[in-house]
C-alpha cells in the first residue's frame, strides 16, 4: 500500500505520452551506441550513467512548482552570462576553441547552460510584461539573446550560437513578434550575410563551402559528410543489420558515437529505420507542441513552444548534416549520441515540459 | 469593464499565439517531411551508388604479381631466373628530409654514390607515395641492421622481392635482353592493347630481347586478392583470392655451351655470330660481341654506367646481329652465282678471261679485282673459290639489278626474317623503285657492278645473311629462324612446341649442286679460308667476304697497316657443315677483322668443332689475331 503510494508520488509529474516516446529515444541510443563503439560495453555503461543521471534531472525539475521555474530563469540567465564573460576570459583552449571553464574540480561548458538559460530568460521577461507588451520590449528581448549568442560565436561556437538563436527566436515568434518586423529582420540578416561572412574564422568557412561541394576536398573537409552519405545511402531499404555496418565498423565513419551517430543507425536499419525513428520523434515534438497548446500561462506557453521547437531543430540539423543537406556543425543528435552535457540539458528540457504539463491544473485554480 | 477587456484580450491573445503554433506545427513537420524525402533519395534512389561506393571503401583489390617464367637453353641450362631477396625501399612522401634520411641509412646498410644517383633518377620518374628502391640484395648483416634500427626510419622499410637473375649474363645479354620497370610508354602501350589489368602490382616489364618478345608469355597472369580493408588501409580479412599464375618457361633452342664457345672464340675482336639448324630454322647460337651487364638495367640504371655504355665506341648496347647493316661483300657470290645459272646468263661452263679488272662497254672506268693482275681464265666453280671480282662484275651486269633484286629477294635479302625477337632492321636490298624514291636517280649500270661482289648499295644483316646461308644450306628449303623451341605452361603440361612452316624456293637441284661444290672448295686448298679448315674430319661449305668501312679512291690500294683500326674491313664468313648432310649453318662477323679467310673462319671451325665432334677449345686469348697472308 505505502509502496504503491511512494510509486504515485513518484509518476505524478511524469508525462507518460512524452516519457514513453523519450524512453525510446534513450533505449535506440543504447542500442545504437553498442554498435557504433564496436560492442565497447563501458561505453554503453557510461550513456547509461549520463541518462540515470538526466532522469534525475528530469524528474527534479518535472517536480519543481511552475512558479520557481519562473523564478529560476534570472539567476540561470545572469550565471549563464557571468560565465560566458569568464570564458572569453580565462577560458580553456581545445580543439582551438575557448569554450570550457576550469573551475577548479570540474570543467563546463557555459554554452551550454544557456540552452535553457537564454529562452528561460526571454519567456520570463515576456511573462513580466505580458500586459503591455511594445515593439520596445521585443527589442529588449532580441538583445537579451543577441548577446550571449555574440558571445558564443566568438568562442568560436557557431553551432551553438546558432541554435541557441534559433531558440530565442523560436520563443520571438511564439510571443507575437509581428511579421513585419520578422520580414525587416531577415532582410537585414541577409543584407548583414557578407560581413558576417568576414567575421567567420577559416575552418568555419571551409565548412559552409565544403556543404555546397563536399567531393571537392575529399579526404580532407569534405570526408565527414562524404562518409556520412555514403553510410546512409549504403544502408539501403532494409539496412545491413545491426552491428553490420561497414562503413561503421571499418572505420570509415568519423565521429560516429557522437555527431555522426545517425549515419551508424541509417547504415544498419536502413530507410525503415529512419522512418521509425523520424516518426519517434515527430511523436515526441507532437506532445510537446499538445503541451504547449494546452498550456495555462504566457510563460509557460512560450518556454514549451521554445523548447519543442529547439528539439526539432536538433534533431532536424544534425540528421541534416549527416545526410548532407547542412554543414557540419557539431551538433548532436537529441537524445541519441553519445554525451553527458547534451543529454542534461535536453532533458532538463523534456523535464520541464512535464512540469508544464503536470502543473497546469494547480495553476488554473 | 474593464475587466471584460482584459478578457477579450486574453482570448485575442490565445487565438494568435494558437496561430502561431500552427504555423510551428507545420514549421516542424516541413523540417520533418524535408528529412524523410533525402532519407528516401539516399536509402532508396540512390542506394546502389552509396552501395558501391561503400564496397569500394570497403574492399580492395590487391593484385597477386606472378612470378615471371624462366628461360632454358635446349638442354635446361638456366638463362634467366628469379631470386627472392631484400631491398631497402623508401616511401619519400612519407619522409620529412630525404637526404638526411639516406646519409643516416647510408649508416647501417652501403649504399654507393651508384644507389644515391639511381634514387635520384627513380625520383624523378615516380610519385613520392610509391616505395622505391634505394639498395638490392641486401646481405643478411644488413637486413639484420637495419631491423635492429628501423623504429628510426618512419617510411623505410625492407621488402622482399623477387629478382631476375641471368646467369650467363656475359654471353646472353643480347638474346636475352633484359626486364626494366615499367615506364610511361610501357604503361601507354599496355593500356592500348588493354593489357593494363594483368599488369598491375607488376613493377617490372620485358625491356630489349626475349624477355620483351616474349613478354606475354613470361609475365603469367595476375592474381587477385579482394581484402575487407578499413579506413586506414588495414587488411581485416581476406574475402577470396584468385591464385597468380606463373608465367611460361621458355626453352631456347640455343644451345649455351656452343653459345659460350662461340662467344670466346671471338677473342677480343667485335661481331656478331648466328648459327642456324638449316634443317628447321632453330638457332643455336646468337652472339653480338660486346655484350653488357642486363642487371644493370633492371632497377633503372644510374647515369654513369648510361653513359659509359652509351657512349663506348665498341657500342655494346647494340645488337650487331640483328640490327647491324653490312655490305655483304664476297659473301654474296654463291648467290649471285645462283642467279646466273637461274636465269640463264651463265652456264657452268662459261669461261671469261679475267685481266684484273672490268670495264663497261662504252666506259674507261676500270672495276677492279681484288687480285692485281687477274686470276685468268674463271669459270663459275673457279669464280666462287678464288672469289673473282671480275666474274661477278660481268655476271651482274648482264643479270641486271631487276632480276638481282627478285632472286636475292627470295632467299629472303632486304626483307625482315621474321626471327622471334624484336628490334630487328631489314637490311637493303636495291632496286631501281628503291633508288629512285631514295635518291630521286635512275638506276646506272654502273650500280649493278658494285652490288655483284656485295659492295654497292646492298646491306645485310648478320641474321638475314644466316637465314640466306641456311636455306642454301637446306637445297632451298627455308625455315623462319626462331630462338624458342618450346613455351611451357607453368599449370599443367600444355606445352607448346614451336615448328616452322618449310618454304620452298624451287631451285634446280644441279645449279644448288655445283654452287655447294664450289663452296667446299673454297675451304680446301687453294680456297680463301683452305687454313682455317684444314684437317677437319668433315667438310665445310663456306665463302669469305670483305665488307669494305670506308670507300677507296679510284688507283688507291688497301693496306690494312696504315688504316686506322676501326676503318680496316669487316670480315665475313658464310659456312654450313658437314657440306654433303649440313647440320649447321654459320655466319661470321668479325668488326674490322681484315679478312675473312683469316679472323672470321677460325671462329666458324672452332664452332663446327664442338658442334659436330664435341672438340672443346683451348681458352683462346690472342688467337683470333690476323697474321697470315691468306687473302680474300
Amino acid at each position: 500500500m505505502i509502496r504503491r503510494q511512494l510509486w504515485r508520488r513518484l509518476i505524478a509529474h511524469i508525462d507518460p505520452v512524452l516519457m514513453s516516446g523519450v524512453g525510446l529515444l534513450l533505449l535506440t541510443s543504447l542500442l545504437v551506441l553498442y554498435s557504433a563503439s564496436d560492442g565497447n560495453w563501458l561505453r554503453v555503461l557510461s550513456q547509461g550513467t549520463n541518462i540515470l543521471v538526466a532522469l534525475v534531472f528530469m524528474w527534479i525539475v518535472a517536480n519543481l512548482p511552475l512558479h520557481y521555474l519562473i523564478r529560476t530563469a534570472l539567476p540561470i540567465y545572469l550565471l549563464g552570462m557571468l560565465l560566458l564573460v569568464g570564458v572569453a576570459l580565462f577560458g580553456e583552449i581545445s580543439h582551438g576553441a575557448r569554450r570550457w571553464l576550469d573551475i577548479g574540480v570540474i570543467t563546463i561548458q557555459p554554452s551550454e547552460l544557456m540552452k535553457i538559460g537564454v529562452p528561460l530568460m526571454m519567456a520570463w521577461y515576456f511573462e513580466k510584461h505580458e500586459a503591455t507588451l511594445t515593439l520596445k520590449n521585443y527589442f529588449i528581448a532580441t538583445l537579451l539573446l543577441l548577446v550571449p549568442v555574440v558571445l558564443i560565436a566568438r568562442q568560436p561556437d557557431l553551432g551553438t550560437a546558432l541554435l541557441i538563436l534559433a531558440s530565442g527566436f523560436y520563443v520571438l515568434f511564439l510571443a507575437g513578434l509581428s511579421w513585419r518586423v520578422m520580414g525587416v529582420l531577415l532582410a537585414a540578416a541577409i543584407a548583414s550575410a557578407p560581413v558576417l561572412w568576414s567575421m567567420l574564422h577559416d575552418y568555419q568557412q571551409h565548412r559552409i563551402l565544403m556543404l555546397l561541394d563536399p567531393t571537392q576536398d575529399a579526404l580532407g573537409k569534405g570526408y565527414h559528410t562524404i562518409q556520412g552519405m555514403i553510410a546512409v545511402g549504403s544502408g539501403g531499404i532494409f539496412g545491413k543489420g545491426f552491428l553490420n555496418g561497414t562503413q561503421t565498423h571499418l572505420d570509415f565513419l568519423p565521429e560516429r558515437t557522437t555527431d555522426f551517430i545517425f549515419a551508424v543507425y541509417a547504415e544498419e536499419f536502413g530507410f525503415i529505420g529512419s522512418f521509425l525513428l523520424l516518426s519517434l520523434y515527430l511523436f515526441v515534438i507532437a506532445r510537446g507542441l499538445i503541451i504547449t497548446a494546452n498550456a495555462s500561462t504566457y510563460f509557460t506557453r512560450l518556454m514549451s513552444g521554445s523548447i519543442t521547437l529547439t528539439f526539432t531543430t536538433y534533431a532536424f540539423v544534425n540528421m541534416g548534416m549527416v545526410s548532407g543537406i547542412l554543414p557540419v556543425v557539431g551538433v548532436p543528435l537529441p537524445l541519441i549520441s553519445y554525451g553527458g552535457t547534451s543529454m542534461l540539458t535536453l532533458m532538463v528540457g523534456i523535464g520541464m515540459l512535464m512540469c508544464i504539463e503536470t502543473h497546469k491544473k494547480l495553476v488554473k485554480t | 469593464m474593464k475587466r471584460q477587456v482584459e478578457l477579450k484580450n486574453h482570448q485575442r491573445e490565445i487565438y494568435y499565439f494558437r496561430l502561431r503554433l500552427a504555423v510551428s506545427v507545420g514549421f516542424a513537420l516541413l523540417l520533418l517531411m524535408t528529412l524523410l524525402l533525402r532519407f528516401m533519395y539516399l536509402q532508396v534512389i540512390r542506394h546502389g551508388h552509396y552501395q558501391t561506393l561503400a564496397e569500394s571503401n570497403r574492399i580492395s583489390i590487391v593484385p597477386i604479381v606472378p612470378n615471371r617464367g624462366l628461360i632454358l637453353d635446349r638442354n635446361g641450362v638456366v638463362l634467366a631466373h628469379n631470386f627472392s631477396g631484400y631491398t631497402l625501399e623508401i616511401t619519400p612522401s612519407k619522409l620529412l628530409d630525404l637526404d638526411a634520411t639516406i646519409d643516416a641509412l647510408s649508416g647501417l646498410v652501403q649504399i654507393t654514390a651508384k644507389d644515391r644517383k639511381r634514387f635520384k633518377k627513380l625520383l624523378v620518374e615516380s610519385h613520392d607515395f610509391e616505395s622505391l628502391m634505394i639498395r638490392n640484395r641486401l646481405s643478411d648483416e644488413e637486413v639484420a641492421r637495419f631491423a635492429a634500427q628501423q623504429y628510426r626510419f618512419p617510411g623505410v622499410e625492407i621488402k622482399a622481392r623477387l629478382f631476375r637473375d641471368y646467369p650467363d649474363s656475359d654471353i646472353t645479354s643480347h638474346l636475352i635482353g633484359y626486364i626494366g620497370r615499367i615506364n610511361q610508354t610501357d604503361v601507354d602501350q599496355l593500356e592500348e592493347n588493354e593489357l593494363a589489368a594483368n599488369y598491375r602490382g607488376s613493377d617490372y616489364i620485358g625491356k630489349t630481347g626475349l624477355e620483351q618478345s616474349y613478354e606475354t608469355e613470361l609475365h603469367g597472369t595476375t592474381g587477385v586478392e579482394q581484402v575487407e580493408v578499413d579506413s586506414a588501409g588495414r587488411a581485416v580479412r581476406i574475402l577470396s583470392r584468385t591464385p597468380p599464375i606463373s608465367g611460361n618457361t621458355l626453352v631456347l633452342s640455343i644451345d649455351a655451351k656452343l653459345q659460350e664457345i662461340a662467344e670466346q672464340a671471338f677473342g677480343k675482336y667485335r661481331g656478331a655470330l648466328i648459327a642456324i639448324d638449316p634443317n628447321n630454322g632453330e638457332i643455336l647460337a646468337f652472339i653480338s660481341k660486346p655484350g653488357y651487364d642486363p642487371s644493370l638495367f633492371v632497377d633503372g640504371i644510374d647515369p654513369q654506367s648510361w653513359d659509359e655504355l652509351n657512349n663506348s665506341p665498341d657500342v655494346p648496347l647494340n645488337n650487331r646481329a640483328l640490327r647491324g647493316q653490312y655490305p655483304p661483300g664476297s659473301t654474296i657470290k654463291p648467290f649471285m652465282a645462283l642467279a646466273g645459272l637461274n636465269y640463264k646468263i651463265r652456264s657452268p661452263s662459261y669461261t671469261i678471261s679475267d685481266p684484273g679488272y672490268f670495264t663497261l662497254p662504252g666506259s674507261t672506268h676500270q672495276y677492279r679485282d681484288w687480285k692485281k693482275g687477274g686470276h685468268g681464265s674463271v669459270d663459275m666453280f673457279k669464280a666462287i673459290v678464288v672469289s673473282c671480282d671480275t666474274y661477278f662484275y660481268g655476271l651482274a651486269t648482264e643479270l641486271g639489278i631487276d632480276n638481282i633484286f627478285e632472286f636475292l629477294s627470295r632467299f629472303g635479302f632486304g626483307k625482315k626474317t621474321g626471327i622471334d625477337l624484336e628490334g630487328e632492321t631489314s637490311g637493303l636490298l636495291p632496286s631501281q623503285d628503291w633508288k629512285m624514291k631514295r635518291y630521286k636517280q635512275k638506276w646506272y649500270a654502273g650500280d649493278t657492278v658494285s652490288v655483284g661482289i656485295g659492295q654497292g648499295y646492298n646491306l645485310v644483316t648478320p641474321m638475314q645473311l644466316a637465314y640466306a646461308t641456311a636455306t642454301l644450306a637446306n637445297n632451298g628449303v627455308s625455315f623462319r629462324p626462331h630462338l624458342v623451341r618450346e613455351v611451357r605452361s607453368a599449370r599443367s603440361n600444355e606445352n607448346k612446341l614451336i615448328s616452322v612452316q618449310p618454304g620452298k624456293l624451287n631451285i634446280d637441284p644441279a645449279q644448288l649442286d655445283l654452287i655447294k661444290r664450289a663452296m667446299v672448295a673454297v675451304t680446301q686448298p687453294g680456297g680463301t679460308a683452305a687454313q682455317a679448315a684444314a684437317g677437319a674430319p668433315y667438310q665445310i661449305a663456306g665463302k669469305t667476304g670483305t665488307a669494305q668501312v670506308v670507300a677507296m679512291k679510284q688507283g688507291e690500294s688497301y693496306n690494312a697497316d696504315k688504316i686506322d683500326e676501326r676503318h680496316r674491313d669487316h670480315a665475313w664468313f658464310i659456312s654450313f657443315a658437314p657440306a654433303e648432310q649440313p647440320r649447321l649453318a654459320l655466319v661470321v662477323l668479325v668488326e674490322n677483322g681484315g679478312h675473312g679467310g683469316s679472323t672470321a673462319a677460325p671462329i666458324a671451325r672452332k664452332v663446327f668443332d664442338y658442334y659436330l665432334l664435341g672438340i672443346i677449345p683451348k681458352p683462346l686469348a690472342d688467337e683470333a689475331d690476323n697474321g697470315d697472308s691468306q687473302h680474300d
